[in-house]
């Protein structure tokens, strides 16, 4: 495993074979922030696992960054209703025998 | 093994062009597609299916081999020759029909027919997407019992093949996730590890009902205690206390033990409240003394 806690935009930009401009656009979104390290625009790679997902969404189902924003706004309601829906059942196993 | 529709899995006539091939294809895949489907298995399942389909269906050769044998598969020599077919085919390198990877789904993963068919591994080419700088999440899931976790402690868990010394927090829930960074699969080309997922799930076998880091409990306590008053000891989830039942205390009365439920996750040394229901035991088996004197009291009282 990588030890760099940020990784360059031109790394990512090469393996997963996207321009330099898509991330660029993610940042404007505001769906991922781009750092600079030693005057090289990076990511951190807590926010690796997002953005590949974002990646796949535009890359595999052709989704533009409108389409990104908004289904990344659905996940994080879906992520919340989940978590919500856990707990609910958890609360209902009190009047389970 | 069964023979699998792939027509059917895409909503397809047998006589779909190409091109209708693929926009069933995308549709479907723009529905299951893992990265819009989190934590649904049905979903992964499904989409697994949907790139199988086609795999095989947007491959001429591979379609035509399909609709030739597939029915009868595991019958006759027109099978055993197609068997041998494969085998021969297996030399070529595949050509790309443009499969979606979504997520930590493996474009290998086909089923057993496809394997029979097609031989194993599914397409050696890059499929859809790039494959993921970081690695594999893993998921793994614990059975604990709610004793388990009225403590922290530590256990080692074999994930994989590889040992993983694991923290248990007190008061954890059932259902929670606890990501542990970096012990997910190999990242690529310098990529970070993918994490390590482990959901609990904890089995009550007590007698406690748990809601959050508060716990509930009913308590039979006998008339007498209850219209009179006096002592009941109850059980805690780790011992006993001695209660002071109120004179004239109704059925169904709640009383509430602070500090006495479960761990606060992540709070040392914090507890939730345990609530006692008070359920009031009415005598049975009467003897003709106790019913004169239950008429004495009623009578005392019309």
């Amino acid at each position: 495993m990588s030890t760099a806690t940020y990784i360059p935009l031109k790394t990512l930009c090469t393996h997963y074979k996207v321009e330099t401009t898509f991330f660029q656009d993610l940042n404007e979104y505001g769906l991922i922030e781009i750092t600079t390290i030693e005057q090289a625009p990076c990511i951190h790679q807590d926010h690796i696992k997002n953005l590949e997902s974002m990646v796949r969404l535009h890359q595999d189902l052709h989704i533009n960054l409108e389409g990104i924003d908004t289904v990344m706004n659905l996940l994080d309601k879906i992520h919340h209703l989940q978590e919500e829906l856990k707990t609910v059942k958890n609360r209902l196993r009190i009047f389970e025998e | 093994m069964a023979f699998i529709d792939y027509y059917k899995i895409l909503g397809i006539d047998k006589s779909a062009t190409t091109a209708e091939i693929k926009k069933a294809y995308r549709k479907l895949a723009r529905k299951y597609h893992p990265d819009v489907n989190p934590n649904d298995k049905a979903a992964e399942k499904k989409f697994k299916e949907i790139n199988e389909a086609n795999e095989v269906l947007s491959d001429k050769e591979k379609r035509k081999k399909y609709d030739k044998y597939g029915k009868d598969w595991q019958h006759g020599d027109a099978y055993e020759q197609a068997q041998r077919q494969q085998q021969s085919q297996r030399q070529y390198q595949r050509q790309s029909t443009g499969g979606y990877g979504g997520g930590n789904f493996s474009g290998d993963d086909f089923s057993d027919f496809f394997e029979s068919m097609f031989g194993g591994g599914g397409s050696t080419r890059g499929r859809g997407s790039t494959a993921g700088f970081r690695g594999q999440d893993f998921n793994a899931e614990l059975q604990l019992d709610l004793k388990d976790v009225y403590e922290t402690h530590k256990r080692v868990l074999t994930v994989n093949g590889k040992n993983i010394r694991l923290t248990i927090p007190a008061g954890v829930e059932n259902g929670q996730v606890i990501k542990i960074n970096g012990k997910g699969g190999p990242g690529v080309h310098g990529g970070p590890n993918g994490d390590l997922l482990i959901q609990f799930n904890i089995s009550n076998a007590t007698k406690f009902k748990r809601d959050g880091s508060n716990l509930y409990a009913t308590e039979v306590i006998d008339l007498y205690t209850a219209v009179l008053g006096g002592d009941v000891t109850v059980n805690t989830f780790d011992g006993k206390v001695k209660l002071k039942v109120k004179p004239e205390t109704q059925n169904g009365t709640k009383v509430k033990l602070k500090g006495k439920g479960f761990p606060i996750y992540k709070k040392e040394g914090q507890f939730g409240d345990l609530y006692i229901t008070y359920d009031i035991a009415v005598p049975t088996n009467l003897s003709v003394k106790e019913k004169e004197l239950f008429t004495e009291l009623k009578n005392l009282r019309s």
